[in-house]
């Protein structure tokens, strides 16, 4: 029999008033007058009621709250109790924390199967209809990975609360490996077991998506027929289907593409990074790149940076919080897996979502009973899982960014990254070289495994009792994996305690132990020996689950007791698994029996690329046919207030971007605090050395041109690096590919296109590419609210981030306005780029229609770039440059606002003292066009000479000064007054839109 | 005694071990990074040390309230350590999810003496949010080691449950005898009363530290291990160029270390 302990506040809840709060803001008004919340443990173990009230204590602060066992907690007024719970299966880390709470409080272990389990009852006060209460009921809980029960408060009162649930998962699967007769298979079913799944032989149900083509199928037949002269186990197909999934092996990157035989990956963006380093000669920065979980480049003499930018896409739309925490956690496995194992000093997010305001609802199924989150969800939920996942993890995240277009509407895009600091030398060996040893044990460490992710998420509705699967979605476990980080790179790592590490990722240990084993040669596994979460798990899910926190190490013979102590100090779960060899087979064990033996060749190099063809994909969109508005400073108002432009400081905030006692450039710039572009961190204690990052991207662009999309983001990515001090020559970049309907020609001449400006800018600006990913299916096909179908793919989207090091972070300038009477120079040529820009996106819609695309897009001089980048260094080196604004969205009005608003100081400009070589003549064109290679920066007078001669022959214009004004003030073309706005309205234009979140 | 030995507690998702173990160094300290575990097993006692430094973090991920579980494991395990180490001349320095723990093993405030009794909160935040930002804050106690001589210091936040609550008996207490070390104030050290953001987090009396009635033993919410540098502050490229134009040195450190510096200075 289950006990239950139920804690609740004695004074006020701040997290009920808030939540009140918040649904009265978003939906009722005020008709919820009061909410009251219960936390619930449930106990699945005998307890006296002794011990029993000793928990009790110690689950709740007695100073502000209190609790009650095997009763319910009854607030005085409600009229409606909604319960929360997790489905069997989920992590629960509140509940695996009490549990380990009592265990300490009492001296006793929980037997297997039992557990501790949380939920959280909200009693809510106010006079709502049944509708109501279920769509509160709703946003409270997301069904793949939570249960909801509603109760009034007449039944609440008679159940004596809520009912007791334990949602415990127990299996009753077949827990052996499977034959499966692949020889005798016609094409056909050879291409339903590649896209559906290897069918049970038990209930004959498919188990879920393999992502194999035919072409695939027939070689992995053809090699059990031909060379191992048997028939395979489930386990190897889908250890192969791993192995050679487009996520591993980046298939559409590595095949040939029109003419380019050697596929664009390895034409363009390795080719771009061995030119680079070849130009580079000595003054080389990178260190590794393109073969580890991160790239490294130089740091100092005694360390190197690392830095790696995963996306995490499909589960943040199911499960936006949960997919969110696995994103960052996962990608934060990157930096501890790379080389002998880097230390994570900060992290990067991004992303692309609908529009929050968007109510139009979508579906998965033509009978509308299987709902998308919507917009709001997503975006909620995403941001809270990375300040959930960063903050716990203790790692800085101060670098992020914020799109909208409609087209994440059906699938988000979560961009999160890690940059790491490792040192060079680890006890007398390269930090960055790691390699598994024949002979070396094969070490788990961190997570137990579960169901979590097999084949993508499957769910059901109906888990909510005993007995139930496990549900296949995973939220995070940050403090799994901080215990398991400190221990490895914290304390093992310089002890030489192993030889070789891996993150479990995509693919879990199958992918993690075979690519270790290249290293070395072979594997045998006894599968038997995973720790699980829960028992009956079949072996070929044991070998694929994604379940997280876990990574793969390889320890020699002799280190073995040593680490395995210090893990058991640290409590961190290390296993030993099986051995590596040098036999070049792959060998899986399950209790003795051989489930799987194969040719490791063949594993990693059986399969073959397939030629792909592309098409042009150019269209010639509508240019808007409008006049010059009149009021442009209500313009400026307006486009400082869009979504993808304004203010997203309630990120900033809530995510820390101080631990570590790196930060030295915020995301918040200047007294205003206004969101800033680029970061500096110092990650040494001891030294003044920097790292700076930034990123960027023109998802717009690529309806016009893909190549010069890819020109813009690498610019500006550079742009915002070298704005706050960076110095070209020692910046690196990475891509991320985010595609759609990759299997279109027409979406395929835009990712060659998009390589292909890599390659060009890459080269070009002495920037080596040194690590990306790519995720090539971002693509919805569901229903729309009235049963028709709908498809939505997402904007090529390409994001480019930079990361480099400075020299002395006290030279690093910052965005705001700072002194009245100080000069403003707009560096760089302003023309006539408005194709693709937020200003035509806003002409559109202001009318309530589509945004306008135009066709004249910017397009980026290397040459010139290159020059202003060098002489902006020298320029901050010199301490020439009192503040500085790299120009994106928006253009240069959109800039000038910022670092008034940043400042709390008025600007007095006049933009005809801009050198446009007659090429704009529109004052909005002005204003707005997004023009590449441009800085606005302000100087003090005083140094007036010396910057100019620093910037002479390069397009620099001084433009106006720095006012003790509360206001900007421009003049257009004709030097008559543009815009004349007020800063408080700026200001509240800037950060309403997303002020309520 | 010149150097003080001081032991700096992680595990469990302590997270600022580092920067204030070098916090302490710089003040002229000898730390040590020590695993609660170490302690527990007896690999480290504290008999050998004279300050103990709880840093901040995300211990057990603030399951069950920031700091209880953390705080369970030390009065589970290690009790009698503890409240030895505290009848010693010594120091401890609870640091933001320390303070929480300070406070939830009853070593703050203690008033009447009655270590190992919590007797004040940290609840969610008035936002029910984690809030990260620079804050100001004014030192109010001489009795309090860490902030004897200290006026306003301009640190950062970082935390999702910082808003201080006693009892009223408790707070009158609390402010007779000096035990509010810190309180949330605006640059010139006029307190915030109560106005967000100046006060972050709705801190009852805008609280910011709570010491013990010895004035030996104080948990603060803010960071002063994130603010030694001068260029951690939120505002140094302001502050660089306002020494530049007035031909004045960059200056070095930030307003934090002054805390370190009293703990070592006591000694």
């Amino acid at each position: 029999m289950a006990n239950k302990i139920e804690v609740a506040f004695k004074i006020d809840d701040t997290r009920a008033q808030v939540r009140k709060r918040r649904f009265n803001d978003f939906e009722f008004g005020e008709k919820i007058k009061e909410v009251f919340l219960n936390d619930v443990y449930t106990i699945d173990h005998d307890f006296s009621n002794d011990d029993l009230n000793k928990i009790g204590c110690v689950l709740s602060n007695k100073v502000i709250e209190k609790f009650v066992v095997d009763e319910a907690l009854i607030p005085k007024e409600f009229d409606f109790a909604i319960e929360v719970g997790f489905l069997p299966g989920v992590t629960d880390n509140i509940g695996h924390t009490a549990k380990e709470t009592i265990e300490d409080l009492l001296k006793m272990t929980f037997k297997d199967g039992e557990g501790v389990y949380t939920s959280q009852i909200t009693f809510i006060k106010g006079q709502l209809i049944e509708d109501e209460v279920k769509a509160i009921a709703d946003s409270l809980y997301n069904p793949i990975i939570q249960r909801v029960r509603i109760k009034n408060k007449a039944q609440f009162k008679e159940d004596l609360g809520m009912n007791t649930i334990v949602p415990k998962v127990k299996l009753h699967g077949n827990i052996e490996a499977d034959e499966i007769n692949l020889a005798e298979m016609s094409d056909d079913e050879l291409l339903e077991i590649g896209k559906k799944g290897v069918k049970d032989p038990k209930n004959g149900e498919f188990r879920g998506p393999l992502a194999l083509s035919l072409n695939f199928m027939k070689l992995i037949r053809d090699y059990f027929k031909n060379v191992e002269k048997r028939n395979p186990y489930d386990i190897e197909i889908e250890s192969v289907a791993q192995t050679w999934s487009e996520h591993c092996k980046h298939t559409i990157f590595a095949s040939p593409m029109d003419d380019i035989s050697e596929g664009i990956y390895k034409k363009y963006i390795k080719g771009a990074t061995e030119k680079v380093r070849k130009d580079k000669g000595k003054e080389d920065i990178c260190i590794s790149v393109f073969k580890d979980n991160s790239g490294a480049i130089e740091f100092d003499d005694d360390y190197m940076i690392t830095d790696k930018v995963e996306t995490h896409n499909s589960p943040s739309a199911l499960d936006p919080f949960g997919g969110a925490i696995t994103g960052i956690v996962g990608v934060n496995r990157d930096c501890i897996g790379f080389g002998l194992g880097a230390k994570p000093i900060l992290n990067r997010y991004g992303y692309c979502f609908a529009d929050p305001e968007d109510k139009w609802p979508l579906y998965r199924d033509q009978k509308r009973t299987n709902k998308m989150l919507s917009p709001k969800r997503i975006m909620e939920g995403v941001v809270a899982g990375v300040n959930f996942g960063g903050n716990c993890s203790g790692i800085p995240t101060p670098c992020g960014f914020k799109y909208f277009d409609k087209r994440y509407k059906g699938k988000p895009l979560v961009f999160v990254g890690t940059v790491g600091l490792m040192p060079k030398d680890v006890d007398g060996k390269q930090g960055h070289v790691k390699k598994a040893k024949s002979g070396d044990y094969i070490v788990c460490v961190g997570g137990r495994v579960g169901q979590d992710g097999i084949h993508g998420a499957t769910f059901s509705s109906e888990a909510l009792d005993s007995g139930s699967p496990a549900t296949a979605v995973q939220i995070g476990d940050p403090i799994t994996q901080k215990k398991l980080s400190d221990a490895i790179v914290k304390e093992a790592r310089d002890k030489h305690l192993y030889n070789s590490i891996t993150d479990n990722g995509a693919g879990g240990i199958s992918c993690s132990v075979s690519e270790m084993a290249k290293e070395c040669g072979g594997f045998v596994v006894d599968l038997e020996k995973v720790p699980l979460k829960y028992p009956n798990l079949e072996p070929w899910k044991i070998w694929i689950s994604e379940s997280q926190e876990r990574m793969t190490l390889s320890v020699s013979k002799e280190k073995w007791a040593e680490f395995k102590s210090l893990m058991e100090r640290r409590s961190v779960e290390a296993v030993i698994i099986g051995e590596f060899n040098d036999t070049d087979r792959a060998i899986v064990k399950f209790n003795g029996k051989e489930i799987m033996n194969m040719d490791m060749e063949f594993l990693h190099e059986g399969l073959e690329y397939y030629p792909l063809k592309t098409e042009d994909y150019k269209v010639k969109f509508d240019e808007p046919d409008m006049p010059v508005p009149e009021k442009l400073g209500e313009v400026l108002n307006d486009m400082i207030g869009r979504l993808n432009i304004c203010s997203y400081d309630f990120i900033s905030y809530q995510y820390d971007h101080m631990v570590q006692g790196s930060a030295c450039l915020l995301p918040l710039q200047g007294k205003g605090k206004v969101n800033a572009n680029a970061y500096v961190i110092k990650p040494r204690l001891d030294s003044n050395k920097g790292v700076v990052v930034s990123q960027a991207l023109y998802p717009n662009y690529s309806e016009i041109d893909a190549y010069h999309m890819a020109a813009c983001s690498i610019d500006n990515a550079i742009r915002n690096a070298i704005s706050v001090g960076g110095n070209l020559d020692h910046l690196a970049l990475l891509d991320n590919f985010c595609w759609c309907s990759s299997q279109d020609p027409k979406r395929l001449g835009q990712l060659k296109d998009a390589a292909k400006a890599c390659y060009d800018y890459a080269v070009s600006f002495g920037t080596p590419l040194i690590s990306g990913k790519d995720s090539m299916f971002n693509d919805f096909k569901g229903f729309d609210r009235d049963g028709n179908p709908i498809d939505i793919s997402v904007l090529p989207t390409l994001l480019i981030s930079s990361i480099g090091v400075i020299e002395d972070v006290r030279k690093c300038v910052s965005m705001d306005c700072k002194f009245d009477g100080d000069l403003i120079y707009v560096i760089g040529k302003t023309k006539e780029e408005l194709g693709g820009s937020e200003y035509f996106a806003y002409l559109g819609e202001k009318d309530g229609k589509e945004k306008f695309i135009g066709n004249k897009m910017p397009e980026v001089d290397s040459d010139l770039a290159k020059n202003i980048y060098r002489k902006m260094y020298e320029a901050i080196q010199k301490d020439l440059v009192v503040s500085c604004q790299s120009v994106d969205f928006g253009g240069i009005g959109v800039a000038l606002a910022k670092k008034a608003l940043a400042g709390k100081l008025g600007i007095e400009v006049n933009l005809s003292k801009i050198d446009i070589s007659g090429d704009v003549e529109r004052d909005d064109y002005l204003l707005f066009s997004e023009s590449q290679s441009r800085f606005i920066v302000t100087v003090d007078p005083s140094k007036k000479e010396k910057f100019e001669s620093v910037m002479r022959g390069l397009p620099c214009d001084l433009v106006g000064k720095v006012v003790n004004t509360n206001k900007i003030t421009i003049r257009g073309l004709k030097g008559n007054v543009i815009v004349d706005e007020d800063l408080d309205k700026l200001n509240g234009s800037y950060r309403k839109r997303l002020s309520k979140y | 005694m010149a150097n003080p030995k001081v032991i700096v507690l992680t595990g469990y998702g302590i997270n600022c071990e580092e920067e204030t173990a070098f916090a302490f160094d710089k003040a002229g300290a000898k730390s040590e990074i020590v695993h609660i575990n170490d302690l527990i097993d007896g690999v480290k006692n504290l008999k050998d040390y004279q300050i103990l430094a709880i840093p901040g973090g995300f211990s057990f991920g603030d399951d069950t309230g920031s700091g209880n579980a953390y705080a369970n494991k030390l009065k589970n395990n290690l009790k009698e350590q503890i409240l030895d180490f505290v009848k010693r001349q010594t120091l401890i320095l609870g640091i933001c999810n320390g303070c929480q723990i300070l406070s939830l093993t009853g070593l703050i405030p203690a008033t009447f003496g009655k270590y190992g009794e919590p007797q004040v909160a940290f609840r969610h935040n008035s936002t029910a949010r984690y809030e990260c930002r620079f804050v100001d804050v004014k030192a109010n106690s001489e009795k309090c080691v860490f902030t004897r001589g200290l006026d306003v210091l301009h640190i950062p936040i970082a935390h999702g449950e910082g808003n201080f609550y006693a009892e009223n008996s408790t707070l009158e207490r609390l402010e007779e005898n000096q035990q509010i070390p810190l309180k949330y104030s605006y640059s010139h050290g006029d307190l915030a009363n109560g106005e967000f953001p100046i006060n972050p987090n709705g801190a009852l009396l805008d609280t910011a530290a709570v010491c013990d009635e010895s004035g030996r033993i104080m948990g603060m919410m803010p960071h002063p291990e994130r603010a030694i540098f001068f260029t951690q502050s939120d505002l140094w490229t302001l502050e660089k160029e306002m020494r530049l134009r007035s031909g004045k040195e960059l200056a070095e450190v930030g307003d934090g270390l002054a805390i370190f510096k009293n703990a070592v200075g006591w000694f």
